[in-house]
């Protein structure tokens, strides 16, 4: 017997990063703004969204949800009361959503043109670890952290606030009554991702989404210039 | 918390590869992996016994090399390993930097593997 050493540098998540670049080519050329929400379960995703996509159609821009669960239809069947194209993914028990699935997703969506879309919204599986590691073809990658979750989380899990390109404080209007310290939290996500731009929100009250809408509009009219 | 889907993915990438090389078994395989990969060494340990039994895999030690964040710094211009994943600034200036250079790999490096000799059989045929 003889031993040899083979060399493969091979990307072990590679098949996953070949599929998002090119659902990424597809959006670009659709002129579709893809974005992932990513969070851990109970932040608001949901809820932010839900409010998210009722006033971007107030507005008269096109947009669209993808949504994971581990089971469930009950968030697709909630934003879908916003009137905008919903589609739930259930992925039964696989705690991220991967670029095979949305490519899936979307090939099968029937009454779906991605580029008569302005956005689409990716709700990924609540889960503050393994998404960090599956690129879903998205152009921006939001991470949510609520009020009620501590100030420190950005610390605890680097590997995916570093991953985000933006993040938003959810449940604003009850960060007193949580004793939550803003400038800390803040810090904190900084630290982990220098420059990472900070929105705080309450989708319940509306307070801070309109900087959020803002942004999204800006970030959608760069993409087309 | 996804050890076991990666481990089986290592395990397919791998198989793959070796099947250049047959009747060949692997003994080693080595990874690249980022501290910021959100992957545990100890949970892929963990399962790979059962990933590789019945593969040409079976009885291969896994051996992880574990990669720090690597910064470049666009104020003072260095790059350098942090030693941990609490801040990430510069260690030569201490700014604030977001240039990542290393720290997200999950990589299968190589593989050793050990083939039957296929000249030592031929002679002994021949004899």
């Amino acid at each position: 017997m003889s031993t040899r050493i083979v060399e493969l540098r091979r990307g072990i998540l590679k098949k996953n990063d070949e599929l998002a670049a090119g659902l990424r080519s597809r959006f670009t050329a659709a002129g579709v703004l893809v974005l992932n929400l990513v969070s851990s379960p109970g932040t608001g995703k949901t809820t932010l969204l839900e409010r998210t996509l009722g006033e971007l159609r107030a507005r008269g821009l096109r947009v669209a949800a993808l949504v994971g669960d581990l089971e469930t239809d009950h968030d697709a069947r909630r934003l879908a009361s916003t009137g905008a194209p919903v589609r739930q993914i259930n992925t039964h028990g696989i705690c991220h959503l991967d670029a095979e699935m949305v490519g899936k997703h979307i090939d099968e969506w029937q009454g779906i043109d991605l580029a008569a879309l302005d956005f689409l919204f990716i709700e990924n599986v609540g889960n503050l670890v393994c998404p960090s590691s599956y690129d879903l073809g998205e152009r921006i990658r939001v991470v949510l952290l609520s009020v009620t979750e501590g100030e420190d989380k950005p610390l605890k899990y680097p590997g995916l606030f570093n991953s985000a390109d933006a993040a938003i404080l959810t449940k604003m209007d009850i960060a007193g009554a949580c004793g939550f310290d803003r400038d800390l939290a803040v810090r904190n996500i900084k630290e982990i991702r220098p420059g990472m731009r900070v929105f705080e929100t309450s989708a319940k009250t509306g307070e801070g989404m309109e900087a959020w809408l803002e942004h999204l509009q800006e970030e959608r009219a760069a993409r087309r210039a | 918390m996804h050890e076991l889907s990666i481990a089986t993915s290592i395990v397919d990438i791998v198989a793959e590869s070796a099947a250049a090389y047959p009747g060949a078994r692997v003994r080693e395989v080595r990874l690249r992996v980022g501290v910021l990969a959100a992957v545990v060494e100890d949970s892929l340990q963990f399962c790979w016994e059962v990933v590789t039994e019945d593969t040409v895999l079976a009885g291969s030690r896994l051996v992880v090399r574990v990669l720090p964040v690597i910064l470049h710094c666009a104020g003072c211009g260095t790059d350098s390993a942090l030693d941990g994943i609490q801040s990430f600034r510069c260690p030569c200036c201490g700014e604030p930097a977001s240039d990542l250079l290393q720290g997200r790999e999950l990589e299968i490096e190589a593989i050793e593997v050990e083939e039957p000799e296929l000249g030592a059989g031929m002679k002994a045929e021949e004899a």
